[in-house]
């Protein structure tokens, strides 16, 4: 197959399989299935912050929670329909995002990386906050009712929800994909891997980060819509500092910088944790702990540096292309030498 | 050979060449803590020119590339780059003046391929924005078109089209350095700053750059800004030199005036021979 073509036909492949399981999976475990593909959007926008752009966000679990509670509040006190709250979570998180990001990508590195922690130990509280109890519901949160599928489709709530999330979820990923691949995903790795060079090829650092925190909270965002309407529920404690932690996990498990790895990072928080409390009811931090640093060392680069070594591998069984051949004359001496 | 390349230079130095005047360093002093690293240098660029800028080690060469391109703030004096005060021009605007630059020690993006490295030069072509880039608008294909083009001129005429797809990281610091340069004439430059850019490479390979930058001077209507410790290299491809010594200029001139410079051999002292072989 023609080598440009093939990771177009991948994706398909994977959407048709994913959409599959809407017919093949228990209620619950579709459940199960939603909020992964609600996290792999929320890790996707994580990428395009830590991983693409090398800012560490530790509180990216803040971003998650005004979409859900954007969500929330406009199905429960406003009728809103829930496909609706959609783009108005997605503005409400980047409009957020920005506004944090303006000042916060200042700071830089670490001190960046405190910043969103701080923000992901203050957000929790304010949603507890008495002035806004009325419609943040305080500490009991709110309940919203999980949405009937449209046009009398023979569908669960559940086989619906996986769907469409996944709908969204495969208009999202495309997005990100153009973007990612283009002037702008260069923009971002280049400001990560040297910014002084990149600000000397016209990259304007400050203009770039902001949008780029801006776009990656809206992506965070709409996860946690999506995420509040399958768990029809929202409260503050689910949003603690630990949530943005593990969000954080499922990046560097699933690999930065790779939209698959977004995906498997979100099956990992989602399951792993399950299986730990099966092989231990007693101690299954422990053995999350455990399992979460075997995946660390047998994956070093996470999920994704596998797949690359992997297709490299594939690429070197290949009969040779053109451009894979051995570089001829000077080049290939000095290569030669360098990898010894 | 000589002859000719002198010839050319002294038709570069006639009066005229004052009205195309595209850089001028005026007075710029820069201090580290104790260190006068740039103590009032004074020169002028013209349109077309290569100019050589020599000194020995921690002479304020590539501290005066930082001051031009917006990296260290000057104290005193002002750069002119085409007329325009460069003092009020933000660091990501320069590119887009027409400015551009090679490291000392390679500044080059890890991560990424050789292709992607040069493509990222190309960032302040374009104009399109995320969400134009997101939504795939065919002006996105059109400026990435544009930006392919200029690309595989640049990885044939740089011999880098057989490591193209191969992680900078894992190339020799020569071609690593090959690699800048085109990332920087990607950018479509009218003034190019070039810091040592023979670092890394045999005598044959030093040859073979000056060949290149005359080539690429014709070619892209460039001025070079030439920071080098070869000084054949200097000598032969420069029409005219600036040295430095401990941050101030020392000569300023063709380079059979600047080679003749007592202040310059004195300089060179443990370099002599070099200075006077070229
Ligand atoms: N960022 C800095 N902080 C402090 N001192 C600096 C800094 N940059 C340069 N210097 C000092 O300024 C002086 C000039 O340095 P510069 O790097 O410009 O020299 P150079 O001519 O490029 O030398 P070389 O040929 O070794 O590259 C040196 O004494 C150097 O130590
Ligand atoms: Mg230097």
């Amino acid at each position: 197959m023609n080598a440009a073509r093939r990771p177009i036909f991948l994706a398909v492949l994977l959407l048709v399989l994913a959409a599959a399981l809407a017919f093949l999976l228990s209620d619950y475990r579709l459940f199960q299935m939603t909020m992964v593909v609600a996290y792999a959007i929320a890790i996707l926008g994580l990428d395009m912050l830590t991983g693409y752009t090398g800012q560490i966000s530790l509180g990216h679990g803040a971003f998650y929670a005004v979409g859900a509670y954007t969500a929330a509040i406009l199905m429960a006190n406003f009728d809103v329909p829930y496909w609706a709250t959609l783009p108005i979570a997605a503005l409400i998180c980047a409009g957020f995002g920005f506004a944090f990001g303006f000042p916060a990508l200042r700071l830089g590195g670490l001190y960046l990386a405190l910043a969103t922690f701080a923000l992901a130990i203050a957000v929790p509280q304010l949603l507890k906050y008495k002035a806004f109890e009325a419609w943040t519901g305080g500490v009991q949160g709110i309940v919203i009712s999980k949405p009937d599928p449209p046009f009398g489709l023979k569908l669960s709530q559940d086989q619906w929800l996986y769907l469409f999330t996944l709908a969204v979820a495969a208009v999202l990923f495309l997005l990100a994909r153009n973007l990612l691949r283009g002037r702008i995903g260069l923009a971002m790795r280049a400001v990560r891997d040297h910014a002084l060079a990149a600000e000397a090829m016209g990259i304007d650092i400050a203009l770039l980060k902001t949008r780029t925190f801006a776009l990656s909270a809206m992506y965070t965002g709409i996860a946690g819509a999506l995420g509040a309407i399958a768990v029809q529920f929202v409260a503050p404690d689910s949003f603690a500092v630990f949530f943005s932690i593990t969000l954080f996990v499922g990046l560097v498990v699933g690999g930065i910088t790779s939209l698959l790895g977004a995906v498997f990072g979100a099956i990992f928080i989602v399951f792993i944790p399950n299986i730990a409390d099966k092989i231990s009811k007693a101690a299954p931090g422990a053995i999350y702990g455990v399992i979460l640093i075997a995946f660390l060392y047998l994956l070093p680069m996470g999920f994704a540096g596998l797949l690359r070594r992997a297709a490299r591998l594939d690429a070197c069984a290949a009969p040779p292309t053109k451009t894979l051949a051995p570089p001829p004359g000077k080049m290939a001496e000095e290569i030669r030498i360098r990898n010894g | 050979m000589r002859g000719s390349a002198e010839t050319d230079a002294v038709l570069r130095l006639r009066p005229g060449a004052e009205a195309a005047l595209l850089l001028r360093v005026a007075g710029v002093m820069v201090r580290f803590g104790g260190v006068q690293a740039l103590a009032g240098v004074s020169f002028d660029v013209a349109r077309g020119q290569i100019c050589g800028l020599i000194g020995p080690n921690g002479s304020g060469k590539t501290t005066l590339f930082n001051c031009i391109s917006g990296i260290y703030r000057y104290g005193a004096g002002k750069i002119l780059f085409a007329d325009q005060d460069l003092a009020a021009v933000s660091r990501a605007r320069l590119a887009g003046l027409g400015i551009g630059r090679t490291f000392q020690n390679v500044a080059l993006f890890r991560s990424m391929t050789v292709r992607e490295n040069i493509l990222v030069g190309a960032h302040h072509l374009g104009r399109s924005g995320f969400l134009a880039n997101a939504l795939a608008l065919p002006s996105v294909a059109r400026e990435a078109q544009a930006a392919a083009a200029r690309l595989d001129d640049l990885l044939d005429r740089l011999d880098l089209a057989a490591v193209a797809d191969i992680a900078v990281a894992r190339l020799p610091f020569g071609t690593q350095k090959r690699v800048e340069l085109a990332r920087a004439l990607i950018g479509a430059p009218k003034l190019l700053l070039l810091d040592e850019p023979a670092g890394g490479l045999n005598h044959d390979e030093v040859a073979a750059l000056a060949d290149l930058l005359q080539d690429i001077r014709e070619r892209f209507a460039l001025t070079i800004l030439l920071v080098e410790h070869h000084m054949n290299l200097v000598m032969r491809v420069s029409d005219k030199v600036v040295a430095l010594e401990f941050g101030g200029k020392i000569a300023d001139g063709t380079p059979d005036e600047v080679r003749r410079e007592p202040r310059v051999i004195r300089a060179y002292l443990g370099d002599g021979a070099d200075a006077s072989a070229a």
